[in-house]
């Protein structure tokens, strides 16, 4: 016989046949009614007609029945409330009655009668449960008083029930205080101000002691509420935590991870070179372990914990990764949640073993996982410098799988990587290249896109991959659209020549056939920078006026030529005069580059050695890299790029360098060329830089004229460079302290460091500068002369050249001819000097001298040199090893 | 805290549900229908699901989600905890925890409910004190309530409600004084293709069946305790005698109970009980694959390997296995491709294996996952961590008990890649 036959009476008239049930002189027949309405209840059936006649059956002897009239009615009284008030009398007889069993149950259930007529009877019986001798009474009660603060707070407050529940917390029952704690814990909740909870060290000192004897569920309402306390210091601190350790043996996993918050909010306090700090660290980890062998629900909120436990102390976990090793049968979400954990554990020490599971789990089944296992691989490599490689090399394996989502997945991570360690993994592109096929999601599409717009040159056929992406281009999500924006502008800046028309079908394409803004506005913003349009810096002054720039009218900048953009006249900047007439693009490389690059250019800091220029470079780098970038630390560690064409471009230099027309009388020192007009006046609204670069006592120079050729005054000038070959930088402000007067030169000189961020130029020697006044910012660009970059210390010992020289291979040699130089071997060996061109040994062989000469860059790159020269032949001939 | 609670089954239905605050609507639920939806599998459903105004908290058992509804702040592992302790409690009662078995139960079910939480706090989860209050339905007790017109329900303060040991009840008596201790390891593992050992932990539990009269009080030695350093005990153990002699001190509950759990983890040597050898491999551009597995013990003290049965997902390509067992019998399902090989016992002279081909849609790819290889297995009498217990002694009443220990080893996780 169970309960099922309950559910079988469901036809017609069942709530009639019910009735005259309950109605019954038989108190069994009664039981097995309200046993039937309860069951109905339970499923949702509404059996709320039945009020009156269940009620009329509560005043009862048999415990059974009126439990389960209690129940109907704390289901029904919120619909029925006038009836309701017709079971409050039985509640307060209940409330006097000699079992304790009844009398907590009674004030039980009145609690639960969420009806506001009843709550003023309530009061009074409360009370006196309140102070009731039996300790089952009073636990009783004080969660009634939770319930009636849930109902009607104020009543609660002006009652002054809570300074009773207070007052149950120096309870002598540990159960009774552990419910006073849980009930004045969720009143304090819905009044974060109120002062409730107000701990002090007498109550913390009664919460630990009925810690140890009350239940599980009273200790985890204990501990949640002792880490809510302050200690006073961490002797305190010391010894609660002792008390409170034993519960990281508990069996309830609740209890074992609430005392390890407590633990972990005081140890805080702890100073760390005490003893028994360590000593709780180590006890720490055995009971999390301990949870993640639990069923998987436990584990899942464990794991979710240790990740933030991890984070504030990776060292409590550090030799555990083996426990968050993934089972194939977990269930995703723990899978996940693992995964999680140990790439935040994942250090050099223990990073081969977490990728050859991270491997294993790429071949699984499950899509969603198999993904993030990819992405895992890709923040190891992130994480953990040393192993960038073997991640790299493991994503590569992955790629030859072909399975579609892991392409995808694995190319997105390597651009993180690329972005991370630039120009270190390039070599793996052409991988990447075979697969851009398969690409359908936009993040993968975007990530090579950004691979090829990044390392453009050194992909043969990057014009040709972008622009297969532009035919489908307003079918792409956002995503891949702003990014090929911009890969196919950093294309532009890298191979001019070849691409202008691919450059101006993308921004057209961008601006004029798009209706995203975000993308329209980037696609205006690159169009500006192109095309060096000048009046749209004007707006407000008189070049707005006329439509000219000023150097076409201001005086001193006659013999200006009155050259202007096409369109540019009737263009006042606004965005309808654009899309009219798009201006052309001008490929002047040098301007464009520092334009794109030093979008945010600050002067540099007064004092100290040269500025960071990391910070400008990581806003320029953002505004290309389109906002993707979500790696921190962005670490620009570039190899020095010294190439080993070390020939062509150089020559110049060199050429300088021997060009000795002023014959042996010149005093020792070293070779400075003369001043050459940089940045002529009409290109910048009146300012004309001539300059040169000197080394004196080891220090490079850079001297500028700079002279006022505007109408007016010119202050706040500010400098700052582009990244080089050598990293140049200059070492401190640009000196101009008084304001530069029309028609005004002025000599300056700045001393400049090669400490600055590297990357290479064509010619090697070329050098991007911007130039800041109170009008504007210039840019332009010059060359300056190799032989300032060879330093004092670069003459090296005849053993070491003869066997380095030796050692060079011969695709490291460079030949050229140096004419007309009328100077003997000594002499010319003396000058060179000067420019840190050291003779190391001299030769005759035939009437020919042989000198052998070292010199070394400031980036530590030795070159070694033969000079022949034939006495009578103005002709040198020079050949030069560097490695 | 707990503020209602719904029981849905496999096909998606409430079939009960209890509020100990105000009523929530049902309603709350189809969030957890949305995510049992998205769910591949049953047991894929996340345990923590966020609502606009509730949390819904659930767990999966004997195929009945219980979930739990939330509105306020509340320790997550709480809820988990205490439901798991309903499922206990159910299962207890009913000697199953099914839909079926609830609704034949629902008046005792919903009493219970009603008795474990007030309020949403926990009030009594303790078995013995809940069979004081509400006696479990047996067949001879309804017979009896029926004519003489008594009840279920206890109209005594359960005794063990407020003293300090609440896990026990007065005045137990029995006429055979018995203590039974199970000592039950499960060993964790993952083994790699090449036969390493990537991570090995055990995962123990003592099981104890007390019926002793009185108020006995028992104390447990080991002969190696050194092995216990991370271990959980039930409330009944005294942590400070633990802490100091490594002695389990204790007054136990009446029937069966758990008294600690314990970890050993992979940073110990584990010792692993058996051995596979595996070559299963699919050629390129051939339908077919080969399969070949062999079993054989490792460590095992000399003790039989009873019981093993190995389970592999093959993967999706495979179409069907013609197998050939050297003992027992394999069936190979060809709708979720589980292959399972029940082995029974290892003959340490003649090893088991199951050697054959897996057929392949023609035509179709190399498959690209690698099958992960399941054994389970049973080793009686003995625990492979090496755990022995010394001896056990009572106090505190004066009859002499039976008293019994038993040792046991299963797999629990234990997966061999390939």
């Amino acid at each position: 016989m169970t309960d099922s036959k309950y559910f079988t009476t469901t036809k017609k008239g069942e709530i009639f046949e019910l009735k005259a049930e309950l109605n019954s002189d038989k108190k069994e027949k009664k039981k097995e009614a309200v046993k039937k309405v309860i069951a109905s209840m339970t499923v949702g059936k509404d059996v709320s007609a039945l009020f009156p006649d269940v009620v009329n059956c509560m005043q009862t002897d048999n415990l059974e029945l009126k439990k389960l009239v209690y129940l109907y009615l704390m289901n029904y009284a919120k619909s029925q409330p006038d009836m309701a008030i017709m079971a409050v009398n039985t509640f307060v007889k209940d409330c006097e009655d000699p079992n304790p069993l009844i009398r907590a149950l009674a004030v039980r259930t009145m609690g639960c009668i969420r009806v506001d007529k009843i709550t003023e009877y309530l009061c009074e019986p409360l009370r006196k449960c309140l102070k009731d001798e039996d300790p089952y009474v009073r636990k009783t009660a004080a969660v009634c008083v939770a319930k009636l603060h849930d109902i009607n707070a104020q009543l609660v407050e002006d009652q002054g029930f809570l300074d009773t529940l207070k007052d149950l917390i120096s309870d002598s029952n540990p159960m009774v205080v552990a419910n006073a704690v849980a009930a004045l814990s969720e009143i304090a909740e819905s009044h974060p101000n109120s002062n409730l909870l107000d701990l002090n060290p007498q109550t913390i000192n009664k919460l630990l002691t009925a810690l140890n004897e009350c239940t599980e569920w009273g200790q985890i309402f204990i501990l949640d509420c002792l880490a809510n306390y302050t200690p006073r210091d961490d002797r305190e601190s010391q010894s609660i935590c002792e008390r409170v350790t034993p519960r990281l043996s508990h069996a309830n996993s609740a209890v074992v991870l609430s005392a390890v918050k407590v633990l972990m909010k005081f140890m805080e306090m702890l100073p760390k070179d005490l003893d028994y700090y360590g000593t709780l660290l180590k006890k720490l980890a055995p009971p999390l372990v301990t949870l993640l062998s639990a069923e998987p629900e436990l584990q899942y909120v464990a794991l979710r914990n240790i990740n933030l436990i991890v984070q504030r102390r990776p060292e409590i976990l550090k030799h555990e990764m083996k426990v968050f090793f993934v089972k194939y049968n977990d269930p995703i979400y723990v899978k996940l949640e693992k995964l999680d954990i140990m790439i935040r554990l994942a250090s050099q020490a223990n990073i081969a073993q977490v990728l050859a599971e991270l491997k294993e789990y790429a071949t699984e089944v499950d899509v969603d996982f198999v993904r993030k296992a990819v992405r895992a691989i890709g923040r190891c490599a992130i994480k953990v410098e040393q192993s960038a490689e073997r991640c790299v090399s493991t994503l590569l394996d992955l790629i030859q799988t072909k399975v579609n989502y892991v392409v995808q997945e694995a190319i997105v991570v390597i651009k993180d990587i690329f972005r991370k360690y630039p120009n270190k993994y390039e070599s793996v592109i052409a991988t990447l290249c075979e697969n851009l096929d398969s690409l359908d999601e936009p993040e993968a599409r975007a990530a090579m896109i950004w691979i090829v717009g990044e390392y453009a040159e050194r992909i043969d056929n990057a014009d040709e991959l972008l622009e297969s992406f532009l035919e489908g281009f307003h079918d792409e999500s956002t995503q891949v659209q702003l990014q090929l924006l911009t890969a196919i502008v950093k294309l532009f800046l890298k191979k001019p020549t070849e691409t202008q028309e691919l450059v101006q079908q993308v921004l057209s394409l961008a601006t004029q056939d798009s209706d995203n803004p975000d993308l329209r506005d980037r696609g205006y913003i690159y169009w500006r920078l192109l095309s060096t349009d000048p009046l749209i810096c004007h707006i407000g002054t008189l070049a707005s006026v006329y439509h000219k720039p000023p150097s076409a009218f201001v005086e001193g900048s006659r013999g200006v030529q009155h050259k202007r953009l096409p369109g540019s006249s009737q263009d006042t900047g606004s965005a309808a005069g654009v899309t009219e007439a798009p201006p052309a693009v001008i490929p002047s490389q040098g301007d464009l580059l520092g334009d794109l690059l030093n979008l945010d250019l600050t002067p540099p800091t007064t004092t100290g050695p040269p500025p960071p220029s990391s910070g400008m470079q990581m806003g320029a780098m953002d505004l290309l890299g389109g906002g993707l970038d979500s790696l921190v630390g962005f670490l620009h560690k570039i190899s020095a790029a010294m190439p080993a064409s070390f020939n062509a471009p150089v020559s110049g230099g060199l050429d300088d360098l021997f060009d000795l027309g002023g014959g042996v009388g010149l005093p020792m020192g070293a070779y400075t060329p003369p001043k050459t007009i940089w940045l002529p006046a009409m290109k910048a609204k009146g300012l004309e830089i001539s300059g040169t670069f000197v080394r004196r006592a080891g220090v490079i120079q850079m001297e500028m004229t700079l002279t006022n050729k505007a109408m007016s005054v010119m202050t706040d000038f500010a400098i700052q460079f582009n990244r080089n070959s050598f990293g140049l930088a200059p070492a401190g402000p640009l000196q101009v302290l008084t304001p530069l007067s029309p028609n005004q030169s002025i000599e300056v000189a700045l001393p400049l460091s090669t400490v600055g961020p590297v990357m290479k130029m064509e010619p090697l020697n070329n050098l991007q500068v911007a130039v800041k006044n109170n009008i504007d910012v210039f840019y332009f660009s010059c060359q300056y002369p190799i032989s300032m970059l060879f330093v004092e210390d670069g003459k090296m010992e005849r053993q070491v050249f003869l066997a380095t020289w030796k050692d060079i291979p011969n695709d490291n040699e460079s030949q050229f001819q140096i004419k007309d130089c009328h100077l003997n071997s000594d002499a010319a060996s003396n000058k060179l000097q000067g420019s840190n061109i050291f003779t190391i040994a001299k030769r005759t062989v035939e009437g020919q001298d042989m000198l052998y000469q070292s010199m070394k860059l400031t980036n530590s790159i030795w070159v070694l040199a033969e000079l022949r020269v034939q006495a009578g032949n103005p002709n040198y001939t020079v050949s030069t090893h560097e490695f | 805290m707990i503020h209602s609670l719904f029981l849905v089954n496999a096909s998606g239905d409430i079939f009960l549900e209890k509020h100990w605050k105000s009523v929530v609507s049902r309603s709350v639920c189809d969030y957890f229908f949305e995510a049992q939806e998205r769910a591949t599998e049953p047991e894929n459903v996340p345990p923590v699901i966020p609502t606009p105004h509730h949390y819904l908290i659930s767990v999966l058992r004997h195929r009945i989600y219980f979930v739990a509804v939330i509105q306020s702040e509340v320790p997550p592992l709480f809820v988990i905890e205490f439901l798991h302790r309903v499922v206990d409690t159910f299962q207890d009662y009913f000697g199953v925890c099914t839909e079926a078995a609830i609704k034949d139960n629902v008046v005792v079910v919903y009493e219970l409910l009603e008795e474990m939480l007030d309020n949403g706090f926990p009030l009594a989860t303790e078995s013995n004190i809940l069979k004081e209050l509400i006696k479990p339905p047996t067949i001879l007790r309804t017979m009896v309530n029926t004519i003489t017109g008594s009840t279920n329900v206890g109209e005594q303060l359960p005794t063990g409600q407020l003293s300090v040991v609440p896990w026990r009840r007065t005045g137990v008596k029995y006429t055979n004084n018995e203590a039974y201790f199970d000592v039950v390891e499960e060993i964790d593992a993952i083994i790699d293709k090449s036969g390493s050992t990537i991570t090995a932990e055990i995962q123990g539990v003592i099981d104890a069946c007390v019926k002793l009269t009185g108020m006995p009080d028992l104390t447990l030695s080991f002969m190696n305790p050194r092995l216990l350093d991370d271990v959980s005990f039930h409330p009944c153990v005294r942590f400070k005698r633990w802490e100091a002699e490594r002695i389990l001190s204790f007054i136990p509950p009446d029937g069966n109970f758990r008294l600690l759990s314990y970890h050993v983890s992979s940073q110990n040597l584990v010792a692993i009980p058996v051995y596979v050898k595996h070559n299963i491999s699919f050629r390129e551009g051939s339908s077919q694959g080969r399969f070949d597995l062999t079993l054989g013990p490792k460590q095992t003290m000399g003790k039989a390997v009873e019981s093993v049965l190995v389970s592999s997902q093959l993967p999706r390509g495979v179409l069907n296995a013609n197998l050939n067992p050297s003992q027992g019998t394999y069936t190979f399902d060809p709708v979720t491709k589980m292959l399972t090989w029940d082995v029974g016992k290892i003959n340490p002279q003649k090893l088991p294996s199951l050697k054959g081909t897996m057929s392949l849609q023609a035509g179709a790819s190399k498959p690209d996952e690698n099958p992960t290889i399941n054994i389970q297995l049973k080793i009686q009498q003995m625990a492979i961590s090496g755990l022995k217990v010394n001896r056990l002694d009572m106090y505190g009443e004066k009859y002499k008990p039976f008293k019994g220990i038993k040792y046991m080893t299963k797999a629990g996780k234990f997966q061999v890649r390939t």
